[in-house]
């Protein structure tokens, strides 16, 4: 029954079910998240955006399983998040590479900590785990640079070593909190690229967190957008141009209407929060 | 010539200025040398009296070492339980506080009282002296760790134990060496203090006993011994430091080439 089930419906990588959060208690209370109902199909590309303080990376938290809902409840990959032997990749906006380790070791980090590499890394860290880090750094264009330490690599090369971190244990979801944030725009759009390129060759699931709306309709397959905080998703829609997508397309009519549309529901929330602080 | 020379020999002329200078000015104003030994007088009475002085420095090195080991290792093992728990860290800090205030000299005439006159006061002299640089830095190198990294650790399933032996650990190990430069200079410190006080052998009781001789160019030359083993202990630690942890530097040195 569960296969006939599951053909009609890919199965739900994420669902977050009137999952709220509030931080603090009595009069310091702070409401990050409204409940807050979002399901992420198998492969996905989800794009969150907002205005600043909303909850996005909140909510990046409770797909982790870092942080507990005050209500309601998270799954993902079809358990409790609390239940804790998830596959999460993470990059943030600071690449936190080790600057004792090479970028090779830096990569290789989480096959030492996740189960069940961890119990084969002594084994294998100097054949298959190596050969595996050095095939998605060759994806991500840095092959040349295995052996070099994170002081001798710019801030691009960094975000795209911190990638493939993230993605070197297989992980069943990919969060990414605003990780070409700290990049110059050219940087930035040619990271683009590679994640585009991971993305299409790897299919994980992934929630992006992003000020920058351009960024959300190059990579997503759809795009949420929340109001202020608490937040609350108010707008939910599909992102449709064809694949691979290039920095070109983003100044084609659809790409900028679609910019315009999201741009002026972020203005509607923002404004909605300052009329209620004033 | 790099710069790097440059200022080594700028440094070695600067020290040996201040020695001719020092030759200098006490052959002209003719200052005795009950007051104010020449350098040359003092590196002759440290050759000519090596042979009672060895003893007393291997004693004093002794002293040092042993307190300076035991140091280490209630420093590690302090720092590492505050810097890995807040509330150790909360609990432990005011008292450790107080404890680092004491002017150790007052804490002498203490251990003399219990251990009687001897090496023992002198060992725990040094290690009360140096501690506390090692469970600050020790501390503050596993309290330093970015919350970024923690989360993207910690979202794999990483342990407390991942933690500190992945990221922990290695991050706190420049903060270790450096404290350890520093801390064998207050280990030697102390046992020289702890040896002036109370005892009868090392490098404090020479100078001691040589001041109430009015033995002056004695006294000066335990000094130059004094001077010279904390440079060699400090020099020794740097060493040590390039050697394990280069990777905290290797930054600027790249940028200078
Ligand atoms: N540990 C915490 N304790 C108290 N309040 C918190 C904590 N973390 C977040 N908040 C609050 O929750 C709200 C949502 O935070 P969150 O970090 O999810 O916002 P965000 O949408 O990611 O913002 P930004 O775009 O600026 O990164 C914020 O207003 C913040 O003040
Ligand atoms: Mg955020």
């Amino acid at each position: 029954m569960d296969i006939a089930e599951s053909s009609i419906r890919p199965r739900d990588a994420v669902e977050l079910s009137r999952a709220s959060v509030a931080f603090g208690r009595g009069e310091a209370k702070v409401h990050a998240l409204q409940p807050t109902d979002l399901r992420l199909a198998e492969g996905e590309f989800l794009a969150l955006v907002g205005p600043s303080g909303c909850g996005k990376s909140t909510i990046l938290k409770l797909a982790s399983g870092l942080l507990r809902p005050s209500s309601g409840n998270v799954i993902v990959g079809g358990r409790e998040v609390a239940a804790r032997a998830l596959r999460v990749g993470m990059a943030f906006q600071n690449p936190t590479l080790l600057p004792w380790l090479t970028i090779e070791r830096n990569v290789m980090l989480p096959l030492k900590i996740v189960r069940p590499f961890r119990n084969e890394y002594r084994l294998k860290r100097k054949t298959e785990f190596r050969d595996r880090v050095h095939a998605l750094l060759d994806d991500v264009g840095l092959s040349k640079f295995t052996n070099h330490y994170p002081w001798q690599l710019s801030g691009g090369m960094l975000q795209r070593a911190n990638l493939c971190r993230a993605l070197i244990h297989e992980p069943s979801l990919l969060l990414l909190d605003e990780p070409f944030g700290a990049l110059d725009q050219f940087t930035r759009e040619e990271l683009w690229g590679t994640m585009q390129a991971l993305w299409m060759k790897r299919r994980p699931t992934v929630m992006l967190v992003t000020h920058d709306l351009k960024e959300a309709g190059f990579l997503a397959t759809r795009i949420c957008v929340m109001s202020a905080r608490p937040g609350r998703i108010i707008d939910d829609r599909p992102v449709e141009f064809p694949r691979p997508r290039t920095v070109e397309m983003t100044f084609m009519p659809d790409f900028v209407a679609l910019n315009q549309r999201l741009r002026e529901r972020i203005i509607d929330a923002r404004s909605t929060q300052i009329a209620e602080v004033g | 010539m790099s710069y790097p020379l440059r200022r080594r020999l700028w440094a070695a002329a600067l020290i040996l200025g201040f020695f001719v200078l020092w030759e200098v000015l006490c052959l002209a104003l003719q200052v005795s040398d009950l007051i104010l030994p020449r350098p040359s007088q003092i590196l002759a009475t440290l050759f000519s009296r090596m042979d009672v002085l060895w003893p007393h420095i291997l004693q004093t090195l002794w002293t040092t070492m042993i307190g300076f080991a035991l140091g280490v290792i209630v420093g590690v093992v302090i720092g590492a339980l505050i810097g890995t728990s807040r509330i150790a860290y909360d609990t432990a800090y005011p008292l450790l506080i107080g404890f680092s205030s004491i002017p150790k000299v007052a804490v002498v005439p203490v251990l003399v009282l219990w251990f009687g006159a001897g090496p023992l006061p002198a060992v725990l002299t040094a290690l009360a002296m140096c501690f506390f640089p090692i469970v600050v830095n020790i501390a503050t190198g596993l309290a330093s760790t970015e919350p970024e990294l923690e989360d993207v650790l910690k979202s794999l399933g990483a342990s407390k134990m991942d933690l500190l032996l992945n990221v922990g650990l290695p991050r706190t190990m420049p903060f270790f060496f450096a404290s350890l430069k520093i801390a064998a200079t207050f280990a030697f410190v102390g046992t020289v203090l702890a040896e002036t006080v109370a005892s009868n052998k090392g490098i404090g009781n020479v100078m001691m006993s040589a001041s109430s001789n009015f033995d002056v160019p004695l006294v000066f030359a335990g000094l130059f011994i004094l001077a010279f083993l904390g440079v060699a202990l400090y020099v020794v630690f740097s060493l040590i430091e390039t050697r394990f942890v280069g990777w905290a530097n290797r930054k600027s040195d790249f940028a200078s080439t």
